[in-house]
């Protein structure tokens, strides 16, 4: 149920994002979902992609600061209440969340959670009944059969 | 005014032979006290015997900063540590830095030295006199404090930083005189413009400055806004600290203490001795130093030695403002800092790839440095996926930075690749300052 993030260090420079994403672009890999943390010095660019572990070599090979991260997709329906009960459910299990993010795919919406202990996030999540999608569910979501 | 008109003005024969007899006194001392120099000695077969006259010198092998570095950190001291009453540190070249230790008449000497130069400048002892280098390690702070003492001004102990409270203190304690670096002093002039402290309302009269070098145009501003007369000052710990030369008040070329310290002018590719009024690099020869004394020290500082009798009466030998260094040495708010010392920092941490620039600019009259560095790709891992992992790598590598070359630098981490690479020789420094 984790997915493969990657997460890549850019310079607060002209030019470091279209680098980056012209790679992506060259592989024909597809970008499902990006989010950024900005500096003022750097940003980090963290996406979900259609092959991350070919994404990850691809931009390795040509140089670029890119690891790989270990996040959750917690899958939201129209209910309210949902993001907050994920919260709830993890700091009762002192679990940090590191950062999350949110996006919607072919009418459904998913909340990507960075946890700073991994293990322990995952049990948590599996037990609380939430529906946490797999890398597979999201690239058959983005490319429907 | 004259501190000791009988050593600053005797007789060019005079000081000959007194510089002579006290060069053969310390080679003979470090002959028997150093192994570094007896070695270096009898490689070349030479004894203190063959040293007589002050001429005699251009025999003798010369001592680099490499030298106190190998022999790090009390390997060149000549006198036993009981002897030693103070202990200084400079900058090494990498994680070491360089060790002096004064005796108790080092520290003597080095407060006459001082004295003369605050009397050329017109310090006495109605003065108050606010010491505003560092105090500490450096030599700064403590040396030119001892002189302020000798010549019985009262001294202000400022030390750097909290200038808002030193500008009040110059305007209500009604200070006459300071040390400092000439860019603190135009910082200085800056904050008290800004907090409406004007000219008129201080006292301060005399401005001794050194430890990094300035432009006449450089004096002129300070001169004009502080509304002083500004002075070189010039040293360096390995010989002594602040005090080893000194302006008067013709302002035109800096009094060599040449009784204690005696100089020469290098080619320094050929380390060929130069005559008098040709510019090269600037060597040391402690005279009567017990501590640490060094022979034909090379400075690393590029001027001359000017010929010709100064109008104040002072026969010792005038050097002129240093033009530039003969290594990559680089001055920064009064502190040397060696590229070379960042790379050892860089290079213990594994995150950071062996590439790195130094980026050193003059923002509002105060030195700035910034160290860029290139983050590893291997060492880029998930850990660092969240800019409070990527701050704390960065503020680990600036305490790092803190520690070894005792000022603070900005971190800038670069992408891995993003440092440029030049062909040939590869540029580590940028130095936008614009002495002028």
């Amino acid at each position: 149920m984790n997915i493969n993030q990657l997460s890549i260090f850019l310079e607060n420079r002209a030019g470091t994002l279209t680098k980056v994403l012209d790679l992506f672009k060259e592989a024909h890999l597809h970008i499902i979902a990006s989010s950024i943390a900005d500096t003022a010095q750097y940003g980090l660019l963290r996406i979900i992609c259609s092959e991350p572990h070919r994404a990850y070599k691809e931009l390795e090979r040509n140089g670029v600061a890119v690891a790989l991260s270990d996040v959750f997709a917690v899958e939201l329906d129209e209910r309210p209440g949902q993001i907050a009960e994920a919260a709830r459910l993890l700091s009762e299990a002192e679990i940090g969340i590191v950062y999350m993010y949110s996006f919607f795919l072919h009418g459904k919406g998913l909340l990507i959670i960075r946890a700073d202990k991994t293990e322990e996030a995952r049990e948590v999540l599996l037990r609380s009944g939430l529906h946490c999608v797999s890398e597979k569910e999201i690239v058959d979501l983005w490319r429907p059969a | 005014m004259i501190w000791n008109p009988n050593k600053e003005c005797m007789s060019r024969d005079e000081r000959s032979a007194l510089q002579g007899k006290r060069l053969h006194k310390i080679v003979e001392y470090v002959y028997h006290n150093v192994p570094f120099y007896r070695h270096k000695l009898q490689e070349m077969d030479l004894t203190p015997d063959d040293i007589r006259t002050i001429d005699d010198i251009v025999k003798l092998p010369f001592t680099t900063k490499k030298d106190l570095r190998d022999n790090y950190p009390f390997g060149l001291q000549a006198a036993p540590q009981s002897e030693i009453i103070r202990i200084h540190a400079s900058s090494g070249t990498t994680g070491n830095p360089t060790i002096v230790g004064y005796t108790r008449k080092d520290i003597g000497v080095w407060s006459e030295c001082m004295a003369r130069c605050l009397t050329a400048y017109g310090v006495g002892r109605d003065d108050i006199f606010s010491v505003s280098y560092g105090y500490g390690l450096f030599t700064g702070g403590l040396g030119a404090h001892n002189g302020v003492e000798m010549v019985g001004a009262s001294v202000v102990p400022a030390s750097t930083g909290n200038t808002e409270k030193h500008a009040k203190l110059i305007r209500d304690l009604g200070i006459t005189g300071i040390a400092c670096t000439p860019s603190y002093a135009l910082y200085l002039a800056e904050t008290m413009e800004q907090i409406g402290i004007t000219k008129e309302q201080i006292k301060l009269r005399v401005g001794a400055f050194g430890a990094e070098p300035w432009t006449e145009s450089m004096r002129e501003e300070i001169q004009e806004r502080l509304g002083i007369k500004g002075f070189n000052l010039y040293g360096l710990s390995e010989i002594m600290g602040p005090s080893v030369s000194y302006e008067c008040q013709m302002q035109n070329g800096s009094h060599i203490n040449e009784d204690h310290f005696y100089p020469e002018i290098i080619n320094p590719v050929t380390l060929e001795p130069l005559p008098k009024g040709q510019p090269g690099e600037l060597v040391f020869t402690t005279l009567t130093k017990e501590g640490m004394p060094v022979l034909r020290y090379r400075t690393r500082d590029l001027c001359s030695l000017m010929p010709g009798e100064c109008g104040c009466g002072r026969t010792s030998v005038r050097m002129t403002p240093i033009t530039g260094r003969s290594d990559d040495m680089l001055i920064i708010r009064g502190i040397n800092v060696f590229p070379s010392q960042v790379e050892s920092v860089v290079l213990s941490m594994k995150e950071f790839a062996p590439r790195y620039m130094l980026i050193v600019d003059r923002i509002n009259n105060l030195d700035t440095l910034e160290v860029q560095v290139e983050l590893r790709q291997e060492y880029f891992t998930a850990t660092f996926d969240t800019p409070a992992a990527i701050d704390e790598l960065q503020k680990r590598l600036a305490s790092k930075l803190r520690s070894v070359l005792s000022i603070g630098a900005k971190v800038s981490l670069k992408a891995p690749n993003a440092i440029e690479r030049s062909q040939g020789k590869s540029v580590r420094v940028i130095d936008k300052r614009n002495l002028k």
